[in-house]
């Protein structure tokens, strides 16, 4: 074969914004290593500009996102597990160089990574089901909560597990239909911006997620105090920078979903769907006959 | 004989409430570990009565020092409490629900002495309410593995609790009652302005049998608040009140593992379409925004109703709020009672008094306001824009500002146009304009032809800057809870 003679094509990684692939506004770079040191790329360093157009991009698409049906979404989460099963060999690479893991173990986190998708992909249309419900009130009310997204969650992304963990957080803030700004792993953001190229050429719409990569406490720092995001997940920041970015969160009272240790491995409860969510209760009179006099 | 002459001969006598039912004594001690006790530093203040500035007794005030106090017995009687099978902590609260219904009289009247609001509505919506709370969750406190929160869900610890002066023994219920059944233990801060049923509170528990350190309750005022929620020892904190201190409750919590759960402001958008039933929306209106004198977080502060309708609407409203009777909270005809202190009293003055300056049209109903006390007539703002502070900011008085819109988008798009997001009101006839206007609004409680209906099972709290986390029902269980 004439392979040892060919030289190979880089990839020039991008950011994904509003269904886009941009360059960093900034213009910046920095470098990307395996876990040996060795280059594997130039990444994308995005500024507190590329955090702001993010936010634009991810508003503009929750009204649509939000409004879809639970089961369309669940379509279009299902349809993102397929784009991943079908470009598996490119993740287990991107993964094994990004984590240093030997070429089985990277392959059994990006099963375990296509499996959590699927299982996100099944939750869209029985979350409401499990978290809402009727309310028997003490009156002749009809009265029902119903779980709703919050809104524009900013996702800071696990920094050692660059797939899994990337999915675990990010797939339980859409599936319920928020739309996501995601600050990849900063030492390994490449399996994140690849997926972004797994959900362009899938049907999830432009804006529903966002993707940056860079410095991040550069880029978490404007989304924290940013008065259009609703919620921020900062699994991927250190005890330090969460209490500043908690702090900065507080101004127009995000929902924060604190760092914890979380063992991707294990198959998830609903906390984190139910972080994003917020819950409405309607009542309605109901004109029952005999309960205080009223009647239909 | 014209309609006047005749409606004048049957004037409504005075029916006062008798204050014989309440025994308030000169003066009450903070609640800490079963025990009255006073201040470390000695210090005290007063409560007086909004409606005849008379003072009612006082009260120790709590400081930090106090609050550690009380954080320690909290801690300490956590392991038996939290220990106990949920059963047992059940009983404690169907006895605590108990003594409430028993007491209702008294604790209504001591709640409208101390508060101003009428005790038609402390008699009719708070006791009741308060009562059920606690029957509520005590059904709980031995189910909580079909909460739907795991098999084995875990109280926090010592909860901290801070709540404001507008429903004062009801809010004390919402937070008390889930925190107990779930295994916490309490500390519980009062308003300055009204912490007399809080300490009657701990006599029911006395009555009860609650094991000491249980609650304990520390009147005082925002610098004990501070320190309860800073206390290093606190697992929980659960605030209500305004949005500004909930934002620094947030930083202050920011960084430590101490669960947060906040309700704060509000200025609810009341909906009318032209196909409501009008007389129906009026009554709801006037219950939104003059209930507890609009002194409410999901007050429908903000009329927004349908340009057709808008005179033929105006007009009733205008008529009806000529009916409402301000005065003596303790008439069992009175509609409109006291605002709840000096301060709230300036508040609500300035920022009408800048509705007026900002050129919006004030309308009052001739009124006749009582020489003592601290009273504001039920007030109309039209020719409101969305940029005047009367439609934005939060006022937590009798004061409506109308707004107008033509479609049912533009409806959705003013209700959604403001930082907080906890309710909202829809009079249609329409149920499926109902509904998608419903879906729609950014609020976490939407009443369709009715409003500022309550009970222990329906969560209630906000979305955006109205804070987060639920209380009421199953959801109100979750702040209690690790999950």
């Amino acid at each position: 074969m004439s392979d040892h003679n060919r030289l190979s094509v880089f990839k020039t990684y991008k950011l994904y914004v509003g269904g886009k692939f941009p360059r960093s506004e900034s213009g910046r770079v920095y470098e990307v290593t395996d876990s040996k040191g060795k280059w594997l790329a130039n990444a994308p360093q995005s500024s507190r500009k590329d955090a702001r157009d993010a936010v634009v991009a991810a508003r503009k698409a929750f009204g649509g996102w939000s409004g879809a049906t639970a089961y369309n979404r669940g379509q279009v989460l299902y349809r993102v597990a397929e784009m991943l099963e079908g470009r598996r060999g490119q993740f287990v690479r991107e993964v094994a160089d990004a984590e240093g893991l030997s070429k089985s173990a990277a392959a059994e986190q990006v099963e375990a990574t296509i499996d959590r998708w699927v299982w996100y992909a099944g939750w869209t249309d029985k979350i409401a089901q499990v978290l809402g419900g009727a309310n028997p009130v003490a009156g002749p009310y009809f009265n029902l909560s119903s779980p709703e997204p919050t809104g524009v969650v900013a996702v800071v992304a696990p920094q050692e597990s660059s797939f899994l963990g990337l999915v675990s957080v990010l797939a339980p803030v859409i599936a319920t239909g928020n739309t996501a700004v995601v600050v990849a792993s900063e030492k390994a953001p490449l399996p994140a911006l690849s997926l972004a190229e797994v959900l362009a050429t899938s049907d999830v719409p432009g804006g529903v997620v966002n993707i940056l990569s860079g410095r991040t406490a550069e880029i978490a720092a404007p989304l924290a105090a940013h008065q259009d995001v609703n919620a921020i997940d900062l699994a991927g920041a250190d005890g330090e920078l969460a209490k500043e970015l908690e702090i900065a969160a507080a101004d127009n009272l995000k929902r924060v979903l604190r760092p914890q240790p979380v063992d991707h491995s294990r198959t998830p409860g609903t906390d984190r769907m139910a972080a994003f969510l917020e819950t409405k209760t309607v009542w309605h009179p109901t004109g029952s006959l005999g309960a205080s006099g009223s009647s239909y | 004989m014209t309609i006047e002459k005749r409606s004048a001969a049957f004037e409504y006598a005075p029916a006062p409430e008798s204050r014989s039912v309440v025994d308030i004594a000169p003066s009450y001690g903070l609640f800490i570990d079963g025990e009255f006790v006073e201040a470390a530093d000695g210090k005290v203040f007063k409560s007086i009565s909004p409606a005849t500035e008379e003072v009612l007794s006082e009260v120790a005030r709590a400081g930090a020092e106090d609050v550690d106090r009380a954080v320690r017995a909290a801690r300490a009687a956590f392991g038996k409490w939290s220990a106990l099978p949920g059963s047992e902590r059940a009983k404690y609260l169907f006895r605590i629900a108990r003594i409430i219904q028993e007491r209702s009289r008294e604790l209504a009247v001591l709640e409208t002495l101390d508060n101003g609001k009428p005790i038609r509505e402390t008699r009719d919506a708070d006791l009741p309410l308060v009562a059920a709370h606690f029957f509520y969750y005590a059904g709980w406190a031995d189910k909580l593995e079909h909460a739907g929160f795991g098999a084995a869900p875990q109280p926090l610890g010592v909860a901290g609790q801070v709540i404001p002066w507008n429903f004062p023994l009801l809010m004390l219920a919402w937070k008390i009652a889930p925190a107990l059944a779930t295994g916490n233990t309490v500390v519980l801060k009062p308003a300055e302005t009204t912490p007399l049923s809080a300490l009657f509170f701990a006599d029911i528990c006395r009555q009860a049998g609650l094991p000491k350190g249980v609650v304990n309750i520390l009147p005082g005022y925002g610098d004990a608040g501070a320190a309860l929620v800073a206390h290093p020892d606190v697992n929980k904190v659960a605030f209500t009140g305004s949005t500004a201190v909930g934002k620094e409750i947030a930083r202050t919590v920011a960084g430590t593992r101490k669960k947060l759960t906040l309700e704060l402001g509000g200025k609810g958008a009341n909906i009318v379409f032209d196909d409501a039933p009008l007389d129906q929306a009026v009554e709801g209106i006037v219950n939104g925004i003059f209930f507890n004198q609009g002194q409410v977080c999901c007050a429908g502060s903000r009329l927004l109703v349908q340009e057709s309708v808008q005179d033929e609407l105006l007009d009733s409203l205008k008529r009806r709020l000529s009916t409402l009777r301000l005065g003596d909270p303790l008439d069992k005809n009175t509609d409109i009672g006291a605002i709840n202190s000096a301060e709230q009293l300036a508040r609500i003055t300035t920022l009408t008094e800048q509705g007026e300056a900002e050129g919006a049209t004030r309308w009052s109903p001739a009124c006749e306001l009582p020489s003592a006390g601290y009273w504001f007539a039920p007030t109309l703002f039209t020719n409101v824009t969305q940029a005047h502070t009367v439609a934005r900011d939060e006022i937590f008085g009798p004061v409506l500002s109308v707004l107008t819109f033509r479609t049912p988008d533009e409806a959705v798009a003013k209700a959604n146009n403001t930082q907080y997001g906890l309710s909202a009101g829809i009079w249609s006839e329409k149920g499926s304009r109902i509904l998608a206007v419903a879906g729609k609004l950014r609020a976490g409680v939407v009443w369709s032809n009715t409003f500022n209906k309550f009970d222990p099972a329906s969560p209630f709290g906000g979305y955006k800057e109205s804070g987060f986390g639920r209380e009421g029902g199953r959801h109100g269980l979750e702040a209690y809870l690790d999950v």
